[in-house]
């Protein structure tokens, strides 16, 4: 027994781990073991790593400098992420997670350069690639290269436009279609020139084409299809780690790589099911592109206004109520008066259940996690599909800061842009209260015939407030 | 400016055009009332509460000769002598039976408003008088078959013994046969519906009432809100429907219309003839030839087999206080459409489709039928084909062009395998296992937990520190400078990833 041979058992049983870990993950009651599992893998993972490193094995032993730098950057990198985990809020979990995205995606480029650094940049000298591999190993490194940069700008402009601190707004580049099809080209003529001739240059010219690239697809998304767009680059970062497990030949790398990159790619395509978007075009990133056809300024007719007291008054004579939160919900923070507003209702005998739509919010599962913080019950907090046949026999919906999830238009009006998006269909219900800040559009643009309906009336202002309000005078 | 308010001299209408509530609210939007002396006696609101309301009472003349007169029924031609030029009418006119009318009142230069002219769209469903009539007729139309009927409507289990429910059949599931279903179904009856628009099964559902469909290509969705004459194959499937139904239920109400045409005949005498003796039909279409053979018109007919037929007309009428009370709401409702200002003065917007639906004579000129007004929530049937030849150019990708797909992929790995030298071939065999595990693993999840998964497939993700860290120790200083910046920020991700999936975990609670 070596130590190599150890280290080889110990990627197994890590990358088994892992596969438990995600597999736990997919139920309540499991969760909490699926971390562990988690930690433990990994756990397992870096002492065999260490160990390797430490041994040495080919190029005998790690130098004291490079032991210190490994030693610090762990401690450093542990704490600054266990204190942004602490601090973080759950309305700002969206940015945090398209931020340590993008730091597999860094990682992944810097260890493509060191494949360069160690073989292609010492020529003949160096002695880790058997000489038959080398044009394979080119073609690592610059895959790896490849997917690790896009995974890294892309999710650099998710998180500044998650974080607002860009304009959400789709990009228009003219021909941008054009621009990235160019961009995958050059990248496919450059690695195929790598593999030939391994310059420095060609190298350069990559990780610089293939930034841009990343930069551009996700710049082109619009805010409305961030859950889409931050599960996607889940699943590049796991196809990034898994290319630098093809550079090192390390099969714990492409294993977990490949895990977490098929995992995401299938939820971002759960996603797309849910907003009725093609998977293939969300991938290449040029979605969400057709102007609204369906100008808002048709005459929709009135809409009326409700006070909080008389929502109060009309909560309290429900049998049955189903809250329906968007993006709006987390914005304001009404997250407690909500979970408030419902135990207090449930206390009262008052049916009250969630109808979650699977792209509410800016992340997959966003209002699940924010109702959970609240301490709202997670049984009766349902999926659409769970809670749309129930709507018909519910007395009153309310709608917290959600827009586009509840647009009628999405099944009625052939030519609106949602048109075919499966949506929460709480105008079936006997009144609906649509909580606002204005008449203005949603994120898809579209205009909502839910506000002009006779069953809904509008309580304007700002969702925590008006909540409050509600809570006030129940 | 005064709104008149005379008598209605029909026999047997016992409503009013505005009652001492609505004469309220027409006084709060600027206008002032005169009511004829005893207009709502038939509903039992006497002179004096109209005049504590704020209206001042005068004769017949005084009331007709206002700028605008409010009227239930359409006026007679001595009625529209007293007109002045200029007026406004409203009142119901039936303007597609009565080209007469209008011409006589268009000659005269009154402005005049039918009340059965509104589009059906939401905005306008405050003044439409159809709907709040029908509710009253077909809540009536029950009580009307109960007070004949010899029998409970709810079944009971007594010491006497078991009372069976009865059986309704509303045909028609228009305003008249929903409230109908109620009614009945409140009372305890087992109610079915029929209509030819399927989309209202689920507001049949809705009454508690049981939908029973034809089948049938022809089968509509209605763009203006109202049936249409079906085809021949529909009214076959439709009779034979009846027939059956004839036999085994004990109250029919017919409710079908067609506006502008005689009423649809669903029963005949044959049908009539096989139901049970004691069995009650109530005609709610006996106005416009009737939907049942052997209706007449006002009168309760007593067929052979001792069914009765009860074909009144004036079913909304029977409730005098209501529907005058909802009759002159929804005039209120069109008031406050035509006062923009709360000033009195009345303005006529000829570019709002619900005024411009209504006017039926205006300077002289008949302006009926107005021009026409989509008005259904469903979908309209050409731009729903549309999409739907779109689709048809990308047809889902059949079986045979999937196999092929695989058979290509499979190709493709094999080839690509075979010409990889074996290290890259390990490589690439457990990388489309893990592949398929990933896939399968994730299959199920539950959707609360995309969050957390994201969160922890992220921190797995960071095992790329893996690769930083068997490279930091080589010696090469550029090398290791890289390495520890690859360690840096993926240990941020390890552990930030694990420690925020577990904080989120801990949220979700039963």
């Amino acid at each position: 027994m070596t130590i190599e041979s150890l280290a080889t058992g110990a990627y197994l049983v890590a990358a088994l781990l892992f596969i438990m870990s995600l597999a736990g993950l997919s139920k309540h009651e499991t969760g909490k073991q699926g971390i562990w599992y988690g930690i433990v893998g990994m756990a397992i993972a870096l002492i065999a790593t260490i160990a390797l490193a430490l041994d040495g094995g080919d190029h005998g032993g790690m130098t004291t400098i490079g032991i210190a730098l490994m030693v610090v950057a762990v401690i450093l990198g542990a704490s600054i992420g266990l204190w942004r985990a602490k601090v973080v809020e759950m309305t700002g979990m969206p940015e945090l997670i398209a931020l340590l995205h993008s730091f597999v995606g860094l990682a992944a480029v810097l260890v493509a350069w060191n494949g360069y650094l160690m073989v292609e940049a010492v020529g003949d000298a160096q002695t880790e690639i058997a000489p038959d591999l080398l044009g394979i190993h080119h073609g690592e490194v610059i895959v790896g290269l490849f997917i690790g940069a896009v995974t890294f700008t892309g999710s650099i402009v998710a998180y500044l436009k998650l974080s607002a601190r860009i304009n959400s707004k789709p990009m228009m580049l003219p021909g941008k279609n054009a621009l990235n099809i160019g961009a995958l080209v050059v990248l496919l003529g450059l690695t195929v020139w790598f593999v030939i001739t391994p310059e420095l240059w060609i190298l350069i010219a990559a990780t610089i084409v293939a930034l841009l690239l990343g930069w551009h697809l996700v710049a082109s998304i619009g805010g409305g299809d961030m859950p889409v767009v931050v599960s996607m680059l889940n699943s590049y970062s796991g196809w990034a780690a898994a290319a630098s497990g093809f550079l090192l030949n390390n099969n714990l790398l492409i294993i977990t790589g490949a895990l977490v990159g098929s995992s995401g790619a299938y939820l971002s395509y759960i996603m797309c099911e849910a907003m009725n978007r093609s998977f293939i075009s969300v991938i290449a990133g040029g979605f969400g592109m057709e102007a609204p056809s369906s100008g808002g300024d048709a005459d929709q007719g009135e809409h009326r206004e409700v006070s909080a007291e008389d929502v109060a008054e009309m909560l309290a004579g429900a049998s049955s109520v189903v809250i329906t939160p968007g993006y709006g919900m987390a914005v304001a923070q009404a997250q407690y008066p909500v979970a408030e507003i419902t135990r207090i209702l449930r206390e009262k005998g008052v049916n009250v259940r969630f109808g979650i739509h699977p792209v509410a919010g800016r992340l997959p599962g966003h209002m699940n996690v924010l109702l959970a913080e609240a301490k709202v019950p997670y049984d009766i907090v349902l999926e659409m599909d769970e809670i749309n046949d129930d709507l018909s026999d519910t007395d009153v919906v309310l709608v917290i800061g959600a827009n586009d999830t509840v647009n009628p238009a999405a099944e009625d009006d052939p030519t609106s842009p949602i048109a075919g998006m499966p949506v929460i269909r709480v105008w079936e219900a006997g009144n609906v209260i649509v909580f606002k800040r204005s008449m203005a559009v949603g994120y898809a643009g579209v205009q909502n015939p839910l506000f002009f309906k006779d069953n809904t009336s509008m309580l304007f202002g700002d969702a925590k407030e008006r909540v409050e309000d509600i809570l006030k005078a129940l | 400016m005064l709104i008149g308010v005379p008598r209605e001299t029909k026999s047997g209408e016992t409503r009013v055009a505005a009652t001492p509530a609505t004469v309220v609210q027409l006084l709060k939007l600027g206008y002032d009332v005169l009511v004829e002396t005893g207009a709502g006696e038939g509903s039992s609101f006497p002179d004096d509460a109209y005049v504590e309301a704020g209206a001042t009472v005068g004769s017949a003349d005084q009331a007709w000769g206002s700028p605008i007169v409010f009227h239930v029924n359409a006026p007679d031609d001595s009625q529209i002598a007293l007109l002045q030029s200029g007026a406004y009418l409203v009142s119901m006119m039936a303007p597609a039976q009565n080209p007469d009318l209008l011409s006589a009142l268009a000659a005269r230069g009154v402005t005049a408003l039918a009340m059965e002219a509104v589009p059906r769209i939401s905005r306008a469903q405050s003044l439409d008088v159809l709907s709040s009539m029908a509710n009253i007729a077909g809540y009536r139309a029950v009580v009307e078959a109960a007070n004949v009927f010899g029998r409970f409507f709810t079944g009971q289990v007594t010491a006497a013994g078991k009372v069976p429910p009865a059986k309704v059949l509303v045909a028609g599931a228009g305003v008249a046969g929903l409230a109908a279903i109620g009614t009945a179904g409140s009372l305890g009856a087992i109610v079915r519906a029929t209509d030819p628009r399927p989309e209202v099964a689920d507001q049949v559902k809705s009454m508690g009432g049981e939908y029973l469909s034809i089948e049938s290509p022809e089968t509509e969705v209605s763009a203006t809100g109202y049936a249409k004459e079906m085809g021949d194959d529909y009214k076959e499937r439709e009779s034979a429907l009846y027939a059956e139904q004839a036999k085994d239920v004990d109250i029919v109400i017919t409710t079908a219309l067609i506006p502008g045409r005689p009423a649809p005949r669903l029963l005949t005498a044959e049908m009539v003839a096989t139901m049970k003796p004691g069995s009650v039909i109530v005609d709610l279409a006996a106005a416009n030839g009737g939907n049942v053979e052997g209706s007449v018109a006002d009168e309760v007919v007593v067929t052979d087999n001792g069914v009765t037929i009860i074909g009144y007309t004036d079913l909304a009428g029977r409730l005098p206080a209501q529907a005058s009370q909802l009759y002159s709401t929804n005039l209120v409702n069109l008031m406050k459409l035509l006062t923009p200002g709360k000033d009195g003065e009345l303005v006529l917007n000829w570019d709002d489709v619900v005024q411009r639906s209504m006017t039926v004579a205006r300077d002289g000129d008949v302006t009926w039928p107005p021009p026409p007004v989509e008005v259904s929530a469903a979908p309209k049937a050409a731009p729903a084909a549309a999409p739907k030849a779109r689709a048809e150019e990308k047809p889902p990708p059949g079986p045979g062009r999937r196999y092929a797909l695989v058979g290509f992929a499979a190709a493709a790995l094999l080839l690509i395998t075979a010409a990889a030298p074996a290290q890259l071939t390990s490589n690439i065999t457990v990388f489309v296992l893990a592949i398929v595990i990933g896939f399968y693993v994730i299959g199920n999840v539950h959707h609360a937990l995309h969050t957390p998964l994201m969160s922890i497939t992220n921190a797995i993700s960071g095992i790329i520190v893996v690769g930083a860290l068997l490279q930091v120790g080589t010696g090469n200083t550029l090398v290791t400078i890289l390495a520890a910046i690859a360690i840096l920020i993926a240990s941020i991700n390890i552990f930030g990833g694990f420690a925020v999936t577990r904080r989120m975990l801990e949220m979700f609670q039963r």
